[in-house]
This record gives C-alpha cells, sequence and structure tokens, in this order.
C-alpha cells in the first residue's frame, strides 16, 4: 500500500507530466486561458489516463511482450515492435467509446467534457504516459495508480498555469511578448517551482 | 506533374521564418522541450522528424481521394504510427546509445501536432510532391528551432557542441563557469519564449493582440 501511496505522489509532483516531462504541452497551451475549461480538460485528461494506462498495460503484458504469447502456444514470438501502433489505437478507441457512453448516459458531463476528449486522442499525455508505464515495466496495480496519478498531476499543473494568465490580463507584457512568448516563460518558472520536488523521498 | 519553382521554394521556406510551427503556430513543442539539452539528441530527433512528416505528407497525399473523410484521422495515425515505428526500429539498430536518450520521445512523434496538422491541413488537398516538400520545410522549421535552443543550451549550459568542448569549463581547469540553469529542462521554455520574442519584434505582424 505504501509503494502505491508513494507511486502515485511521486506522478502528481516529482514526475508531473506537463511541468518535468514536457507531454502534452500542445493542449496545455492552448486550453490554458480560463480556469473553467482548463478544470474540464484536466479531468478529461485524468479519466482517459485512469482507463488507457492499466489497458495498455494489460495489451503489453499479454499480448505484445516478448514470449507473452506463451497462453496462445506461440511462447517464441516477440511483437513487441508493433507497440506505438497498438497503443494509440486503444487510445483512439477508448477516446470514442468514452465519449459515445458519456453522450447517451451522462449528457451533462458529455456537454461539458465533449469538446475536449478529440483534443486527447492527439494529446501527448496520454500517449507518454502508456510509454512510460511500458518503459518502467510497471506492473497492473502500478499501473492503475500511475494512470491516474500523472492524469492528476497534469490537471493540476493546468489548471494552475490558466489560474496565472487569468491574473496576467492586468499585467503590461511588452508587444512582441504578448500571448505565447509570456506563456512560455510562465510555464517556464512554473517548471522551476517544481524541480523543488525532485528528491523528495518517500 | 505541374512543378512550379517559386511555389516549392515559397512551401519549404515559409514554414521556417514566417510561419514557424513552434513559434507561431504552437504545434509540435512537448519535444522540442525535451530533447534539446544537447545538439547530438535534437539532431537526430529533428531528422526523425523531418523524415517522418515529409513522408507521411507524401503518402496520405498520394491515397488523399480514396480515404473516407470521416475515418480519415485514424488513417493518418496508422500511416503515421507505421513510420515512426520504422524510424524507431532503425534508430535502435544503428543508433543505439542516442536511442536511448531519447526515450519516449522518437515514439511521441506518433502524437506531435505538427505531422497531424500538416497531413490534415495541406497533404488531404495537394498532390503528392508539393505535400512531400511541405512537410519538409515543416519538419525543418521544427528542427531550425529545436537546433537554435539546443545550440544556446549546449554551448553555455556545459561549454561543449555535439560532445566537443567548446568553452573550457572551469571544473576541467579552464575559465568558463557553466549555467548550471541551462542544463534544467525549464531553460528551454525561457529560451523559446524570448526568441518568440525576437522573432516577434523582427516579423510585426506576428503580435498578437492583448
Amino acid at each position: 500500500m505504501e509503494a502505491y501511496i508513494s507511486l502515485f505522489v511521486r506522478a502528481v509532483f516529482i514526475e508531473n507530466l506537463a511541468l518535468s516531462a514536457f507531454l502534452g504541452m500542445c493542449t496545455f497551451l492552448a486550453v490554458s486561458k480560463k480556469v473553467q475549461t482548463a478544470m474540464g480538460l484536466g479531468v478529461a485528461v485524468i479519466v482517459v489516463q485512469a482507463i488507457t494506462v492499466p489497458v495498455n498495460n494489460l495489451l503489453f503484458t499479454y499480448v505484445l511482450k516478448d514470449g507473452a504469447l506463451a497462453w496462445a502456444g506461440l511462447g517464441e514470438v516477440d511483437l513487441s515492435f508493433l507497440g506505438l501502433i497498438c497503443y494509440i489505437g486503444v487510445i483512439a478507441a477508448i477516446v470514442q467509446i468514452l465519449e459515445m457512453t458519456l453522450d447517451k448516459f451522462f449528457p451533462a458531463l458529455f456537454n461539458a467534457l465533449g469538446i475536449f476528449l478529440p483534443l486527447i486522442t492527439v494529446n501527448c499525455a496520454i500517449l507518454g504516459g502508456t510509454l512510460f508505464m511500458v518503459e518502467r515495466d510497471y506492473q497492473f496495480g502500478e499501473s492503475v495508480v500511475y494512470g491516474i496519478g500523472s492524469g492528476f498531476g497534469w490537471a493540476l499543473a493546468i489548471v494552475a498555469l490558466a489560474g496565472i494568465r487569468e491574473k496576467m490580463k492586468y499585467s503590461d507584457v511588452p508587444e512582441g511578448l504578448r500571448g505565447l512568448g509570456i506563456t512560455f516563460i510562465s510555464v517556464g518558472l512554473m517548471a522551476l517551482g517544481f524541480m523543488s520536488f525532485t528528491g523528495v523521498q518517500l | 506533374m505541374a512543378f512550379d519553382k517559386a511555389e516549392a521554394k515559397s512551401v519549404i521556406t515559409t514554414p521556417i521564418f514566417d510561419n514557424n510551427p513552434i513559434a507561431l503556430q504552437v504545434l509540435g513543442i512537448c519535444s522540442a522541450l525535451a530533447v534539446t539539452g544537447k545538439m547530438d539528441k535534437a539532431f537526430v530527433m529533428s531528422l526523425a522528424l523531418t523524415t517522418v512528416c515529409a513522408m507521411s505528407n507524401l503518402l496520405i497525399s498520394l491515397i488523399r481521394n480514396h480515404i473516407p473523410s470521416s475515418i480519415r484521422i485514424i488513417v493518418q495515425m496508422t500511416i503515421i504510427a507505421s513510420l515512426v515505428i520504422v524510424v524507431d526500429q532503425l534508430l535502435k539498430a544503428y543508433a543505439y546509445e542516442i536511442a536511448k536518450e531519447l526515450s519516449v520521445f522518437v515514439g511521441l512523434i506518433i502524437t506531435n501536432c505538427i505531422v497531424m496538422g500538416r497531413a490534415e491541413a495541406y497533404a488531404m488537398k495537394n498532390g503528392p510532391g508539393m505535400s512531400f516538400l511541405d512537410g519538409l520545410g515543416n519538419g525543418l522549421g521544427y528542427s531550425a528551432l529545436l537546433l537554435v535552443v539546443a545550440f544556446f543550451r549546449e554551448l553555455f549550459g556545459s561549454g561543449t557542441l555535439f560532445g566537443y568542448t567548446i568553452l573550457d569549463p572551469i571544473r576541467d581547469g579552464g575559465w568558463y563557469q557553466t549555467n548550471g540553469l541551462l542544463v534544467l529542462p525549464p531553460s528551454a521554455f525561457f529560451i523559446i519564449g524570448l526568441l518568440i520574442w525576437a522573432l516577434r519584434s523582427w516579423k510585426k505582424n506576428q503580435v498578437e493582440a492583448a
């Protein structure tokens, strides 16, 4: 249990997907103008991440890994080179299914999250989470915790950035730096702040 | 195939300064930040991305009239993913050390919005030759920014370029005090931010309304 809590805290703060691995930056910068929308996207990312990472973990362990097909009598087959195309397929499919399920059963939630879901397929934080999970060889339980934790960390970061950008309306930014430039610099400062978590041992 | 030289030139050069995919269109930033610590990593990454972008544009453009528009995203994704797998396997075979350092970022070319964006915006509407050039141009625009950032980070952060010592650092008995901040990933944000500032002061029409 302790190991899971420590993994969760590490995924949220120390290895924050947005601020220390720099994943999902495109949407991170594009959809962080308002706290409200940032929150919506953040929740969507948590949900998708919490589903896709464990599903891809199962796919990797039972189909793709070297010798994983032993249960089907194909012990010597190594399909790990097909990983990338399978993961992205799974992500695209899950996002689609999630979209249809929400539309059918939770229309209110669909209206709130709907426009963000298609964006998520091409969000590198999602694919990145899966690839990190594979690279670090997480077990199934760990992958569930990692999925939720990394999604939560990303959501935290985007809401924080949106808060900062809302306040920035009141500041006088030099002409060429307006918009994108100043956003980059504030994200840099945020990342520096998050770096102070490195080295925290749990 | 009708091939207009002037148009071909503008298709390649526009993305480098006038419409840079990173600085203006805010696409493909993730990898731009994470792989710019060293010139050689940045170089391999830009090579990989330029290849994938040009080839995917070419292939998608070749079959553009046969793709039903309702499933075009998944078709594009499959083509891009297959190309990335090829590049990934090649890197693992011939440049294992660098492939190891780039870790997940080669795989993340799949979700790099530059590749998807160009496939969707250009290759679906134009002929194969021009699409290839457009992919090449956007790849080069990405590479240019990546290499500039990596140049500053490696030269001032550790005093080397491509691993060769240029400025003798103090810890090896030289004179140059290395700038530790530039070795850390967040410095990429500052450098890109400042580059955007420089680019927009030069090309006033890119300034955003506040």
